[in-house]
């Protein structure tokens, strides 16, 4: 009836679980008991639960990144206080078992749950802003999509409290993740969370794909395209072309695992380096899906407070699409040590060197757009300029890592371990962090407060050089990674280093929750307020509408002349548009998308612990939702004039109040 | 929203289409399989040959099947069948080039 | 999942009861799917490929492939193609009784395929040729079995929209672009059979 579960999957006898338990269930109780007292289920239930709006499932999206990312630095910190104990016998405090599901769970949920999520709610956030579209494609898939990611979250993060996590890795590599030496449920943990998740991913890359390709606001040619919204199109093309390996390589190990195949398995035929190769035939493409928007974030912050245009907007373009093909073809470069020959080693290693090229150009290119600007230092500016530095140095250990002799010494040692926390903090987070700074306004009408955002930059940048330089020692002088214990005395002092760095890393993450808090608490206060929707001279299309602007974006839907045309018309004083007015049809909200995300749940938790009518339950609930959902024809509405006319008063009164304040 | 209202001019496929194209397709399977069961060819060739009828085979139920055309309205389904059809020859031309070069390195097979 | 109201202008323009046959966001979306399709494909091929001679002491294509079989199934897939192409063709027409006749006979021709495609497996199950018997066994079930369930799925989707059409959908544009979606979807799944019979079984046999 129950599958494999039973009491004892429940770890009472763990206290640094129990204690998580107690404290998730006390916030999570208090937080209900809030909504509940305050009355507001009815009010999140219909305005955000349901929702179909994009900025508001961008806004569910970076919620859920910024809880994630509080799990995996938990994790973090873990593992680095355990390696700044468990020296010269001492044993530290985790046991290997509960070690290695930390550091499996940490690259997982970062990349998976918080870094995935980001990224999708910024595209959300911005991308139909800045093609002057009213709504994404599809925005019932969008509303989808978010229960999946939210889904494949859930259910990992029940791993630390019902059972267990994988306990081999990120990747889960076979042979160890087979069902002859991972025998419990951790793997299936891994595997249908990131599966569900991956179909909400695929579906992203779908939708926002066809957005940019056919709802571009008229005249709005490629070459007239914000850069922001060209690395969405190319992350979406390369979310395209490889989620679908990821899934056929999960999908093959679950079948080794559930019906007893043999693709991964030491007898049989079966083949584990095939497991490798399809892995990272998602995995590279999957680094690039993940860095590719933030450089659009840092294009448009730095052309934005340099006051300039973008400097070679179209090398930009043209390196960012470079950059999209050359992902695809170099994930060999994650096992060169695995065994190919000189041929494919020197194809794949030659193919990643010359990523470096068109990302240089993108550096210069940011460089020169700063160049004789009137440069505003703001915290999204810190961030970019921290970016720019960081990212270099991570680039350029990048290269020596292509190198596959230079390979073969440093595979699997900490080097690499600092390579890639190099460039995926220092690219992708600080990108992040630099947007979400940069379009706060555009989603909640009030600015984030400066001071707070420049001192969690200082700690992340300080507290990163502190937490990973010394791995890079480290992994120079010979240690590996995913290591519980250690004897050898030359390493200590480094761990210590590190693990000081991880606790700069904890002030910074304290000091961007005070930023949130300040913010809010400060919000109506002149100065933060955002009256006219354009708080920083903005260059592109999300900047000419209020802030937060209507269920509807646009109340005329803009004609395009050329790059950057607000900023032109700003310039030329051409602000006001003066087309009438027509009702605007609108997707109405649906339930549909959570219903089918809660069955999803039902399925991957049926699936992961055996319990088989339960997954069947969740499989025929998801094509029951969805055949419903098909045969509801009462899906849209319209937006009657005098609403538009209404909030158009309400914004025109408030630019006016900023121009009176001025 | 750039794509103009251009009127409906067949691109549905006519009962005509889909005979010709049926009939090519038959045409195509039978060959495939004569190309097999025949025993005419050397096992090589044969592959060869299995390989340029599929390949064949494929445009012709693009054509007139899934009437995907070089018009202006279907340029970016045309693009980005091109674009998966690479990838698919990356994904597998590249996952046979490491697993046959690695498998010859180590012996493993 | 492809056929949703759309924010496009476009769709906005059909709503309004002109009557272009021109592709909506719809459906191009859903070639988008498609493509993503093909990749998945792809990938259990190159699988297939790197799999394809461990047999593990095992039986070969050669012993286990019956090509009368694969012929019939092949025979099967091209007359549902052409079938759908008739529904496809009565749709534009608007004549939803010819719409219904042609897609039942897809729906039976789709049914007797996957119906071969069971008992084939059910028998190299019950001779002991399973999935799990080698490397070479699991990918051609997962391969083989990949695509006849996107046929079984697409043959719900068949019967779900022949009962909606006889409700208040009728031929509606809504309709229109569903029925076009699974055009794409059937003809697709033919492209992925060509691959099959050519590079599995007759390659297999060789």
């Amino acid at each position: 009836m129950l599958g494999k579960l039973s009491l004892s999957a429940i770890p009472f006898d763990v206290p640094i679980l129990v204690g998580t338990f107690l404290a998730v269930a006390v916030i999570g109780l208090a937080v209900l008991g809030a909504v509940t007292y305050f009355g507001k289920w009815g009010y999140l239930w219909r305005e955000w639960l349901t929702t179909v709006d994009h900025k508001r499932l961008a806004v569910m999206y970076i919620i859920l990144a910024i809880v994630m990312l509080f799990r995996g630095f938990a994790d973090a910190i873990m593992m680095r206080t355990q390696l700044a104990l468990a020296y010269a016998g001492n044993p530290g405090y985790l046991p290997p078992h509960h070690y290695d599901q930390i550091f499996s769970a940490h690259g997982t949920i970062m990349i998976f749950f918080m870094a995935m999520a980001f990224m999708t709610g910024l595209l959300n956030l911005v991308v139909p802003l800045q093609i002057g579209a009213r709504d994404v494609a599809f925005p019932f898939l969008n509303s989808l999509s978010f229960y999946m990611t939210l889904v494949g979250a859930l259910l990992i993060n029940i791993s630390l409290f019902i059972g267990e996590f994988a306990q081999c890795g990120w990747l889960v590599y076979p042979p160890l993740s087979e069902m002859q030496f991972s025998p419990g449920v951790g793997v299936d943990y891994y595997i249908w969370a990131v599966q569900i998740s991956g179909v909400g991913t695929l579906l992203t890359g779908v939708n926002f794909f066809t957005t940019i390709v056919k709802m571009r606001a008229p005249g709005m040619g490629w070459m007239q395209m914000p850069v922001f919204t060209w690395t969405a199109f190319c992350t979406t093309v390369l979310i395209m072309a490889s989620f679908p390996v990821l899934t056929v390589t999960l999908a093959l190990l679950s079948l080794d695992r559930y019906l007893g195949m043999h693709f991964f398995t030491n007898d049989a035929g079966g083949n584990v380096m095939l497991y490798l190769s399809m892995i990272w035939t998602w995995g590279h493409p999957e680094v690039y899906i993940l860095v590719i928007p933030a450089f659009g974030v840092f294009s448009e912050v730095t052309s934005t407070f340099s006051r300039k245009p973008l400097f070679g907007y179209n090398t930009m373009v043209y390196a960012t699409c470079s950059i999209m093909v050359l992902s695809f073809v170099v994930w060999v470069h994650h096992f060169f040590t695995m065994g190919a020959g000189a041929n494919v080693n020197t194809f794949f290693g030659i193919m990643t060197m010359v990523i470096a090229v068109p990302t240089g150009v993108k550096i210069f290119n940011w460089l020169f757009t700063m160049y004789k600007g009137r440069v505003e230092f703001t915290a999204p500016m810190y961030w970019t300029i921290g970016f720019m530095i960081t990212f270099s140095i991570g680039g350029m250990t990048g290269v020596m890592l292509a190198m596959p002799a230079a390979d073969w010494i440093l595979h699997n040692s900490l080097f690499l371990i600092a390579h890639f926390h190099n460039v995926i903090i220092g690219g992708v987070y600080f990108g992040y962090i630099a947007g979400m700074g940069f379009w706060f306004p555009k989603a909640f009408g009030f600015k984030l407060n400066e001071a707070w955002g420049k001192r969690a930059f200082w700690c992340w940048f300080i507290g990163f050089y502190l937490a990973f330089v010394p791995l890079y020692i480290l992994g120079l002088e010979g240690m590996t990674r995913r290591m519980n214990h250690y004897n050898n005395p030359d390493w200590y002092p480094w761990m210590l280093v590190a693990e000081a760095g991880a606790i700069v890393i904890a002030l910074g993450i304290v000091c961007q929750l005070t930023q949130l808090y300040v913010s809010i608490r400060d919000r109506n206060l002149p100065e933060n307020l955002d009256l006219t929707g354009d708080p920083w001279g903005g260059r592109t299309l999300e900047w000419s509408i209020s802030s937060p602007p209507p269920a509807y974006n646009f109340a005329v839907i803009p004609d395009i002349h050329g790059l950057d045309t607000f900023h032109t018309e700003k310039q030329l004083g051409r602000r006001a548009h003066n087309k009438p007015l027509a009702p605007i049809h609108m997707p109405k909200n649906t339930a549909a998308g959570a219903i089918i995300g809660a069955f999803s749940f039902i399925l991957g938790f049926g699936a992961i612990w055996y319990i088989w009518w339960m997954a069947g339950l969740g499989l025929i609930g998801i094509a029951v939702t969805m055949i419903m959902r098909s045969a509801n024809r009462d899906v849209d509405y319209y937006v009657p004039v005098s609403e538009i006319e209404h909030n158009e008063e309400i914004y025109s009164r408030r630019i006016a109040a900023a121009q009176a304040a001025e | 929203m750039a794509q103009a209202h251009t009127t409906h001019d067949g691109s549905h496929g006519s009962y005509q289409s889909y005979i010709i194209g049926f009939v090519l397709a038959v045409v195509l399977t039978v060959a495939s399989f004569a190309a097999v069961m025949t025993h005419a060819l050397a096992p090589g060739m044969a592959l060869a040959a299995l390989g340029v009828l599929a390949v064949v085979q494929i445009v012709v139920h693009l054509v007139f099947f899934l009437h995907l055309n070089t018009s202006r309205e279907q340029s970016w389904n045309l693009m980005c069948f091109i674009f998966a059809a690479a990838s698919v020859v990356i994904i597998i031309g590249g996952t046979l080039f490491i697993m046959h070069d690695t498998a010859i390195n180590m012996m493993s097979r | 999942m492809a056929h949703e109201a759309t924010m496009s202008p476009l769709a906005h323009a059909d709503d309004h009861g002109h009557d272009h046959h021109h592709e909506t966001p719809n459906v191009f979306g859903f070639w988008l799917y498609l493509m993503t399709d093909c990749i998945l494909f792809g990938s259990i091929f190159a699988a297939f490929a790197v799999l394809r001679n461990q047999f593990a002491g095992g039986p070969s294509g050669k012993e286990l492939f019956d090509l009368t079989n694969v012929g019939i199934e092949t025979a099967i897939l091209l007359f549902s193609s052409i079938t759908y192409g008739f529904a496809s063709i009565n749709a534009m027409a608007k004549n939803k009784t010819m719409v219904l006749v042609w897609l039942a006979i897809t729906f039976v021709l789709g049914l007797s395929f996957v119906g071969l495609e069971v008992s084939e497996f059910s028998h190299m199950i019950a001779e002991g040729n399973g999935p799990d018997r080698s490397a070479f066994l699991s990918a051609f079930f997962t391969l083989v079995g990949t695509h006849g369930l996107h046929v079984t799925c697409g043959l719900i989707w068949m019967a779900v929209l022949m009962v909606q059409m006889m409700g208040p959908q009728d031929l509606s544009q809504r309709m229109m672009d569903k029925l076009t979606c699974l055009s794409l979807f059937w003809h697709f799944l033919d492209i992925v059979w060509i691959c099959v019979f050519s590079f599995v079984y007759l390659a297999g046999v060789m």
